[in-house]
């Protein structure tokens, strides 16, 4: 049976949906959740559908259509099967389909209601455009709409100053990344006159130099890309930002979408990358996972410290590319996907409890009020310090262990170090939120929220468990890239105990740091009413708690910069405007007003002016 | 003494003339519109001359009456000419009390 309609109809239901609700059913609330929800969860059904039968990778790994042809340029509009983008496919839908219905409860009493959906399907159409992306130009184009996307939800709020400035930020933000994007882009059309991925990839295999000199340039733009979408120092600045949005957007953008996109697009090129650009990916994500998490320590906005702690394992993700190791980053990819879905779903659960505040030191004692999301919550915490056997202990030791096999010591110690940073500010946010006592009324009189929130909490909370070394994730990433010590065949309890068969060193750092981050979280903050740390640490804290002034930093000399340029394009406006185009103004309305006095309605001044003119053309005329 | 082309073109020159300035210079409309008609019947003694003297020195072919042929289109139009611009000037004084060209100029400016 020939099944190749299924992708399209996986890729274009939101889309359709979106469209729908904003023209036919914006009125009504209900159908216009309906039809978002019902179009993301088909698209996951049809996914489980399509890689059941057609398997990891398909037998037709390629349908296209031709797009546009100009010149020597050919453009397809397709779609790509492997286990990359497959697997990709599963999770952006999974993880879309559950935060969909979770927004049906959370965001229920907005009444941008049916505005909400339609983003969120349009948000999910953009990325899986990306995922299925058979070439550069397509992939660009939904790169530039999961931009578009995130920048109407983020500012979703528009009312609010706050969330219409994130939502600017992010999207300038990121197309500052894009502009390197593209250049990439051009750069490697330019050399090997062609966009598609296979028909690259295989010029590459046949000769890796074909790049030439431009090797370098062309990965460090094309990795420019991912620094925008995933949020990478030094263009870190708006994931934090983007925290304005409604809550299930941030667990949308980082979780399934958006910051995901920049890790997938590296591993689906990273054949364009050479040993140099590797080097600078690796270390440009070691340190932006290590700021982040620090950064983490001293936030106190709920959502704030997840999205640190999100920048900080997109370093992870980023860094493993770099090693060489686009198997650990994808597979860590998706079992942050299920966590962080998680905890920001149960930080919105939390949030809602709370009537929207999100400052953690009002809160405390929410255990016994909030046990569903108390206990999911906990789960998503395990899974992302890294606890065994929970989905992200597995993940992250496959990352540490790519350092350690790479020989990047220096990366593997801060790798080790930031997972230590993990467990201590996830356990201080756990500890200050649901431990201790109630802080203020609204913390005392917290209830939990409707099922149709918590449902969603548990199912991704199954998911961030078992994710890890019980189905194999990894597998499915090791057959798109295979490596020499592969073994396929590994049985179930091999799988679940392999890191520490392995990797020793990585897997009992790794629960080293998990306790040593838990007890010293344990010591701070289990009876703690303030932050006891900005008293020991003193200024250092203060620099965590700014973010270490980068935006400061940022703001006092591009925007600056940026300002003056803008102050100088607008005098030269100016100038153009009220001289240039005065003088013109104001000449002729100067020569109207002298020419208008000779209009003086008496008939005789016409046909003596008349008489005069007729001599002047008979002179003219009968005198040569 | 011999009259001559010249002598008519000179009549119709002078006429054409005492037309043109009677229409810069008097106020009166009727006036203005008697000096017109002036200017038309100065043309026309130009081209009943120019016929007429054309003819005379082509003595092959006698018939060479295209400019008095003209005339008598001026006449008619010109007559025509006379039944609305009389009828406009009726009417304007009847509005204005006037037959002023110096109080006709609300178009101005």
């Amino acid at each position: 049976m020939n099944l190749s309609f299924i992708p399209w109809l996986i890729l274009f239901l939101p889309l359709g949906a979106a469209v729908v609700i904003t023209l036919f059913t914006q009125r009504n609330r209900q159908v216009s959740a309906t039809l978002s929800v019902a179009a993301v969860v088909a698209g996951f059904i049809l996914s489980v559908i399509f890689v059941k039968t057609q398997g990891w990778q398909p037998a037709t790994s390629e349908i296209a259509l031709n797009w546009l042809t100009v010149g020597p340029l050919h453009v397809d509009f397709g779609l790509h099967f492997d286990a990359l983008s497959l697997a990709m496919m599963l999770i952006v839908t999974g993880v879309a389909s559950l935060i969909h219905i979770y927004s049906m409860g959370y965001m229920h009493d907005d009444p941008g209601y049916s505005r909400f959906f339609a983003c969120l399907s349009l948000f999910t159409f953009s990325m899986l455009g990306i995922v299925l992306a058979n070439n550069f130009l397509q992939l660009f184009i939904f790169w530039e709409l999961v931009g578009v996307s995130s920048y109407l939800l983020v500012g979703f709020w528009y009312g609010k100053a706050s969330a219409a400035d994130a939502a600017k930020k992010a999207f300038l933000t990121n197309r500052l990344g894009d502009f390197g994007f593209i250049l990439g882009i051009l750069i490697v059309w330019a050399t090997l006159h062609s966009l598609n991925l296979v028909e690259l990839h295989n010029t590459l295999q046949v000769n890796p130099q074909a790049l030439g000199t431009l090797a370098t340039v062309a990965g460090l733009l094309i990795f420019c890309g991912a620094v925008g979408k995933s949020a990478q120092f030094p263009l870190h600045v708006w994931l934090p930002d983007a925290m304005e949005g409604p809550t299930p957007v941030s667990a949308l953008i980082h979780a399934a979408t958006m910051v995901a996109a920049g890790v997938y697009m590296l591993c689906r090129v990273f054949f364009l990358l050479n040993p140099n650009t590797m080097h600078v990916i690796a270390y440009v994500g070691g340190f932006t996972a290590l700021l982040a998490a620090v950064i983490a320590v001293q936030q106190n906005d709920i959502k704030r410290i997840l999205a640190y702690s999100t920048l900080s394992q997109l370093g992870y993700m980023v860094m493993a590319v770099g090693l060489n190791g686009q198997a650990p980053a994808m597979y860590h990819l998706t079992t942050h996907a299920f966590f962080k879905a998680l905890l920001f779903l149960g930080a919105g659960s939390i949030i809602i409890g709370m009537h929207h505040e999100q400052d953690i030191w009002t809160m405390g004692a929410l255990r016994k009020k909030m046990p569903a999301t108390f206990w999911t919550f906990m789960v998503g915490t395990l899974a992302l310090a890294g606890l065994w056997p929970f989905s992200g202990f597995f993940s992250k030791d496959s990352i540490l262990g790519q350092a350690l096999g790479q020989h990047y010591y220096i990366l593997f110690a801060v790798g080790v170090f930031v997972a230590m940073l993990t467990s201590f500010y996830m356990f201080r946010l756990v500890f200050v939120v649901f431990y201790n006592s109630a802080k203020t009324d609204h913390a005392e009189h917290a209830h939990e929220s409707p099922g149709v929130m918590t449902w969603p909490l548990r199912i991704l909370a199954v998911a961030s468990i078992f994710g890890g070394g019980f189905v194999g994730i990894e597998n499915i990433y090791l057959k798109q890239f295979p490596t020499e010590t592969t073994q396929q065949a590994a049985s179930f309890a091999h799988q679940i105990v392999a890191p520490f068969v392995e990797a020793p060193a990585a897997a009992w750092l790794g629960i080293g740091m998990f306790f040593i981050g838990l007890f010293a979280a344990y010591a701070l903050y289990a009876k703690a009413d303030k932050d006891p740390l900005p008293e020991k640490l003193g200024a250092l804290s203060r620099a965590m708690r700014n973010r270490f002034y980068i935006d400061e930093f940022y703001e006092a000399t591009f925007i600056r910069v940026h300002d003056a340029l803008a102050a100088v394009a607008a005098g030269i406006d100016w100038c153009i405007e009220n001289v240039f185009i005065g003088l013109i103004r104001g000449g002729t309305d100067f020569t109207g007003r002298g020419l208008r006095l000779l209009q003086n309605g008496n008939v005789q001044t016409y046909s003596f002016l008349f008489a005069l003119g007729v001599a002047f053309v008979l002179y003219l005329v009968l005198a040569r | 003494m011999h009259v001559g082309l010249e002598h008519y073109l000179a009549v119709s020159f002078l006429l054409f003339a005492l037309g043109l300035f009677g229409v810069i210079i008097r106020r009166n409309v009727l006036v203005i519109y008697m000096c017109l008609e002036l200017m038309l019947n100065a043309a026309n003694l130009a081209l009943v001359a120019f016929s007429r003297y054309s003819a005379l020195e082509n003595t092959a072919t006698h018939n060479h009456l295209d400019g008095q042929v003209f005339v008598f289109f001026t006449i008619t139009v010109a007559a025509a000419e006379v039944a609305v611009g009389l009828a406009l000037i009726v009417a304007l004084y009847r509005r204005r009390q006037s037959a002023h060209v110096e109080d006709l100029t609300i178009m101005k400016n």
